[in-house]
């Protein structure tokens, strides 16, 4: 089973006593508090699935003064699965990685008759959220912690992108976007474990490393190992990707490519793929890769077809790609993309 | 569905999406797309569900290759292929 990457809470004698439509005295469940504050401070998102008044609803939160708690808040009269689905589509994380808990058992057989992948708690349960094996992430980075911060951003990200007129290439460009790859240091091991657990869309193989694997990697010297981060006007996405390169006599071999779902909509994980291509021609050599394919990472398939990489051998799952280098897309002039400390730009 | 109303679809989907045809630049069905400019990986995927919803067929990973996606001519191609089998499987 996968970690729980959002709790979605309903509002009425779920989160709270009470029901706010009819009036009664509301009052938060006891502890509950705690237990937003602890699932938070774990990287764990939350955010709200409730048949509610919505002003009415975001007003009680605030008072209580837990407004800023909740992600993309679905708060109407839709019924709780597609407001699931809303929330699953604006975090863009697997369906099976949310957990939604609700007082009725109506409402959890609604969700779970459309979505059979969501893990369903019922409201007495409330307390034992946090000793949930599945709410206890393996890892704990800055990332993690600074999460919710990093969905707000997007959030903005979204709205103004929406409302912006004009061709979506000045957009991108608006963003001022700066893509850096650096070579790994210690520091950076701990969310790197966290990012092959976590990853699974833009993810080549889906094989987890614990830190202690990484860090023989790091210090190998036939692997070379980067980390990339993403920043944009609005704040940094922080680290969001990682590639392993394993260094052989006449080749580079790609053993991992990952790239968090988080900026799947940056168009990046070609720009990894770029550098690494013009990295391994620099120094004269053929570049391979190992693929796993599974159910989930078509997108990342498609990144290496459409970077050229070709099918050498296939067994089963397991794919083998070459890439002859006669082909390397330059980076996109909407983002600046630094290396180890070096600038590139595409401006003229 | 005609052929000149799939080749239509294919070319309007790539001019809209695709960042280099934002200043009104021309798309000649011949024309390598990948020259033209930079192919993210998410128009790559979007193109992809858009040709698999808007023509009712599936794309295999061995069909994924770059030739087949490089141009409107080939993309048209790849239609024409892939529902040509389903027609034959019937």
């Amino acid at each position: 089973m996968k970690e729980v990457k959002c709790v979605i809470w309903d509002l009425d004698n779920t989160l709270w006593d009470g029901t706010l439509l009819e009036g009664d005295e509301i009052k938060l469940k006891p502890g509950i508090l705690d237990i937003l504050h602890t699932l938070d401070s774990r990287g764990i998102l939350l955010s709200i699935a409730s048949r509610n008044n919505h002003n009415h609803a975001m007003a009680k939160l605030k008072e209580f003064g837990i407004d800023h708690y909740f992600v993309y808040p679905e708060i109407g009269w839709n019924a709780k699965s597609h407001s699931i689905a809303e929330i699953q589509e604006n975090l863009n994380i697997g369906m099976d990685t949310l957990l939604f808990i609700d007082d009725q058992e109506f409402e959890a057989e609604e969700v779970k008759s459309t979505h059979p992948q969501v893990t369903i708690v019922l409201a007495h349960e409330y307390q034992q959220l946090t000793s949930m094996k599945r709410l206890i992430p393996k890892v704990i980075t800055e990332e993690s912690r600074r999460r919710r911060f990093m969905f707000i951003q997007d959030q903005k990200r979204k709205e103004d992108e929406q409302s912006f007129v004009g061709p979506s290439g000045e957009f991108l460009a608006s963003l001022n976007m700066i893509f850096t790859i650096s070579t790994a240091r210690e520091e950076d091991l701990l969310r790197a474990e966290e990012l092959t657990i976590r990853t699974n869309q833009l993810n080549s193989t889906g094989i987890q490393y614990s830190f202690d694997e990484l860090k023989k990697f790091l210090h190998s010297p036939q692997h070379h190992l980067w980390v990339c981060d993403l920043s944009d006007k609005y704040g940094s996405y922080g680290k969001i990707g990682l590639a392993l390169v394993e260094v052989k006599d006449n080749s580079w071999h790609i053993r991992l490519l990952l790239m968090s779902c988080r900026i799947v909509s940056r168009g990046v994980g070609t720009v990894m793929l770029s550098l690494l291509m013009k990295e391994a021609k620099m120094e004269g050599k053929l570049l391979t890769a190992e693929f796993l394919r599974n159910e989930r990472n078509r997108q990342m398939l498609m990144t290496y077809k459409f970077a050229n990489f070709k099918e050498k051998q296939r067994v089963g799952d397991k794919i083998l790609f070459e890439n002859d280098l006669t082909i390397i897309q330059e980076y996109p002039q909407y983002i600046q993309v630094v290396v180890d400390g070096i600038h590139y730009s595409q401006e003229v | 569905m005609n052929r000149t109303e799939v080749y239509n679809q294919i070319r309007d989907f790539i001019i809209k999406n695709m960042e280099a045809f934002n200043d009104g630049e021309d798309l000649a069905d011949s024309d390598n797309i990948f020259e033209k400019g930079f192919v993210s990986s998410i128009f790559a995927i979007r193109l992809l569900h858009f040709i698999e919803s808007k023509f009712d067929i599936e794309v295999s990973d061995e069909m994924i290759v770059l030739e087949n996606f490089s141009s409107v001519d080939n993309i048209a191609n790849l239609v024409k292929q892939l529902k040509g089998r389903n027609t034959h499987a019937n």
